[in-house]
């Protein structure tokens, strides 16, 4: 079977004004809600905080489990729902009480005395203090600027500068675009989502470079053409790997979306946006960069990237 | 390039086999013999799939530093008095220091004869002539500090794992964390509650004379006389189980520390029916208890654990057993736990806890099987993708997919990792990422086909023009990978493992073992058309 015939030859190249708006566009509207509401909606494990998970025995309401929990004086909580059926919950309060009388303690006993005891099992409990969580957040930022700088320099060896240059500015419009869409949908930055993150980072990269691969390849051959000329070339004989591989990782990202349950929807999340993101930025970012790069300094191409053809 | 086919085949074979033998014991657990089971654990699965337990604690090393200096005045102060020096005060001040006031020059001289004799780790400062008096001040050095706090949290590491084995729970790892941080994990614990309560005491036991001449009503309105204490007697009516806090008046001076017990038990007092706890001496401890007790009938003494009074008894004779009790209407759990820590010893310094994660068992079941689900799922639906898309040449790839989660599943129990929930997303991922070197594969041979070259032609050229795409992207990504699992920490590591596992793994299913089925067919077979 085929979906892209082997002859095709779309004007990828071509599209590059539109897409450098949409990607805008897409990139300032979350960068919009993210200034609109106040930075990235940090979760317990880098702001710190309390929660905990709680099935009932019989449905309810999160305004009822609000009322049940008054008496804790607490300012922001949070309840949310988890799942079709409203019997499980998740609380969650800035407060972390790091004495040893826990918050999610008091949580429990406050419930238990509204909803009669033995009704309400407590699941799951995270407390992050806000040192842990402070370092969470900095060791998160610095796993994140390693691994830019790791690839970066495989990649400056591997290609050249200006591709590596290309890949890092395609793949932080990927992040960008993930992070402003969670913003939109009010999803928490938690610790498997800076994991996330990090997989995005290795997609995009990845999809990226077969790219590269192949316009380094068909320089070489098709030189003539001109350097847009080749690389447009090369996105499309590459497109229907593209598609298919774009095509494949997200079927199971969906799946984990769909089934994998309450810890990883949002982080099934991150990847279906990241992924998405990510096939398109190959296309229109990495590839149109190195086109406009090529436009400053014509001439200075062929040679650099002759070198390592068959690396 | 079918050279070697054998030899190849053979490596593939041995993987596998290796493969199974280690993964048997995680498959069919009970049906194999047991030195089997042994020598290969199962897959080991993390806090948030098996629930337990996962605490860091701090160690308020601070505090450590600080009860090392109140030690030092106490010392201080007694050498000062044998040698007949007269000084006015010492205290312990901020900064790690100490102050010893003194009156007169000479005085000043023996101080600091003595102080550098007998106190060679405090360095002198300047001194500051406070309104007549000599004020000499003694600062703990930086490393003295350093040694005092690192002691603390290697001290509090041992007393957590005593208490730990007391308590029972398979398995437990107990592990510093940089400088004063402690992290505990304890996989299964049935009552976290319970845990962080055992954990956590300090359970700093005290010995105190009551003083009886102060009225504690006038103590809780500040009018506290110097050298004594007020603190809380906690009462609990064995009606209701309320517990109450009655204010009673100490001397500050300890006269005895828990230091010196041999033993704590629980035992049932016959006349209440009430636990307590017994606790004995060690010899140095029975004769100080001795002289105590002796010293005092008919005072009232204060059991003070953690600056709370359990109970003050009136010393009726002097006690020379070396024995005491500790009764305050517990419940036998909360005797037994006392017992406990009393045993395990005390905390050199308060711990408060900087982080909890608990998941109960029945969460971590159901993430396994939506996991597994996910998994499945995910699985199928690539597998169903790419047979209809590269027919046989699909289900070359989808028997490569299998055997590399096959293989990721027995690195993962050979290297006794950790499988986590995020790892289970990271192998859900790999399957995604890992047929993407087949499609690069396909793809190039399907190019190759169509400029007329052979099968055998197309099927070297697709795999060598595709080999340096699949590295580089490969590379790139296992790059990002271990990056995260050298800074990452919990959840991202546990995904950080089976997405490096699984990259290292793909390119060897993907690439080495695809080709091998190919050339099988190819030369064995003779197959002249490919189905792709």
């Amino acid at each position: 079977m085929q979906i892209i015939k082997p002859d095709v030859n779309f004007d990828f190249v071509g599209k590059t004004k539109a897409a450098v708006i949409l990607s805008l566009v897409v990139i300032l509207i979350g960068i919009g809600s993210l200034v609109f509401k106040g930075g990235p909606n940090y979760g317990i494990d880098f702001a710190g905080g309390t929660l905990v998970q709680i099935r009932f025995s019989e449905p309810t309401r999160a305004a009822d489990i609000k009322d049940a929990l008054k008496g804790l004086k607490s300012g922001d909580m949070v309840v949310q729902q988890i799942g079709e059926e409203a019997n499980e919950f998740l609380i969650r309060v800035p407060e972390t009480g790091g004495e040893l009388e826990g918050l999610a303690q008091k949580i429990t006993a406050a419930l238990e005395q509204t909803y009669g005891a033995g009704k309400v099992d407590m699941r799951r409990v995270e407390m992050v203090g806000p040192q842990v969580g402070k370092d969470l957040r900095e060791k998160g930022l610095l796993a994140l600027l390693y691994a830019l700088i790791g690839t970066l320099i495989y990649i400056s060896w591997r290609f050249e500068f200006r591709f590596a240059v290309g890949a890092i500015l395609a793949l932080a419009h990927d992040v960008l675009v993930t992070l402003g869409a969670f913003s939109l949908f009010n999803k928490e930055i938690d610790l498997p989502i800076i994991a996330a993150f990090l997989a995005i980072i290795g997609y995009s990269l990845n999809d990226t470079i077969i790219i590269y691969d192949r316009i380094r390849e068909n320089i070489g051959k098709y030189g003539k053409e001109g350097f847009a000329g080749v690389v447009n070339r090369s996105i499309n004989e590459t497109l229907a790997r593209t598609i298919l591989t774009s095509g494949t990782t997200l079927l199971v990202v969906v799946a984990l979306f769909i089934f994998g349950g309450g810890v990883i929807h949002n982080f099934a999340f991150a990847l279906l946006v990241g992924i998405i993101a990510g096939t398109y930025s190959t296309i229109f970012v990495a590839s149109a960069f190195v086109i406009y790069w090529e436009k400053r300094r014509p001439g200075h191409m062929e040679a650099g990237l002759a070198k390592r053809s068959h690396g | 390039m079918t050279k070697g086919f054998k030899w190849r085949g053979l490596l593939v074979l041995v993987c596998l086999v290796l493969s199974l033998v280690s993964l048997a014991p995680t498959l069919f657990r009970d049906s194999l013999p047991d030195w089997w089971s042994k020598a290969f654990d199962p897959i080991h699965l993390g806090l948030d799939l098996q629930g337990g337990m996962h605490l860091v604690l701090g160690v308020d090393v601070d505090k450590a530093v600080e009860g090392r200096l109140d030690s030092v005045v106490d010392q201080a102060e007694n050498l000062l008095r044998e040698k007949d020096v007269i000084f006015k005060r010492v205290d312990r001040q901020a900064g790690e220091q100490l102050a010893i006031t003194v009156y007169d020059e000479a005085a000043g001289m023996q101080v600091d004869a003595l102080m550098k004799e007998n106190f060679p780790s405090l360095e002198p400062l300047t001194i500051t002539a406070e309104s007549g008096y000599i004020q000499k001040n003694y600062r703990l050095s930086t490393r003295e500090v350093e040694n005092i706090k690192d002691y603390a949290v290697r001290q509090a590491l041992e007393t957590l794992r005593n208490r730990v084995d007391q308590f029972g729970v398979s398995e437990p790892t107990l592990q510093r964390q940089g400088e004063n941080r402690i992290l505990i994990q304890l996989p299964g614990v049935k009552d976290p509650q319970r845990a962080i309560a055992l954990l956590g005491k300090t359970a700093r036991l005290e010995f105190k004379m009551v003083a009886e001449d102060v009225d504690p009503q006038q103590a809780v309105k500040g009018n506290l006389p110097s050298g004594t204490q007020l603190l809380y007697e906690r009462r609990v009516d064995s009606q209701t189980g309320a517990t109450t806090e009655l204010p009673i008046v100490v001397q500050e001076k300890t006269v005895m520390t828990g230091d010196l017990l041999a033993d704590a038990q629980v035992r049932i007092d016959t006349r209440f029916n009430e636990p307590y706890v017994a606790m004995d001496f060690n010899a140095i401890g029975a004769k100080r208890f001795d002289q105590i007790t002796a010293a005092n009938v008919g005072k009232r003494m204060a059991i003070v654990l953690d600056d709370t009074v359990y109970s003050a008894p009136v010393i009726r004779e002097r006690i020379s057993g070396g024995s005491a009790q500790i009764s305050g209407s517990f419940s036998e759990q909360e005797a037994t736990d006392l017992a406990i820590v009393l045993r395990a010893g005390s905390l050199p310094a308060p711990v408060n806890i900087l982080e909890d994660r608990t998941v109960g068992p029945s969460l971590g079941r159901d993430s396994i099987n939506q996991g597994l689900l996910s998994v499945t799922i995910g699985g199928l639906l690539v597998i169903l993708a790419m047979t209809i898309y590269y027919r046989l040449s699909g289900i070359v790839a989808t028997l490569a997919l299998v055997l590399n989660i096959f293989f990721i599943m027995a690195i993962l129990s050979l290297f006794k990792a950790t499988l986590t929930l995020p790892g289970i997303a990271g192998i859900v991922l790999t399957i995604g990422m890992a047929v993407d070197a087949n499609v690069l594969i396909f793809e190039r041979i399907r190019e190759e086909l169509r400029l007329g070259k052979t099968v055998r032609a197309a099927l070297d050229a697709g795999y060598s023009k595709a080999l340096s795409s699949i590295v580089d992207s490969n590379v790139t990504t296992l790059i990002a990978a271990l990056v995260l699992f050298q800074f990452g920490t919990g959840p991202v590591k546990g995904f950080a493992v089976t997405l490096s596992i699984g990259i290292v793994s793909s390119m060897f299913t993907a690439i080495f073992v695809s080709r091998l089925i190919f050339d099988y067919f190819l030369v064995h077979r003779q197959v002249k058309r490919l189905s792709i």
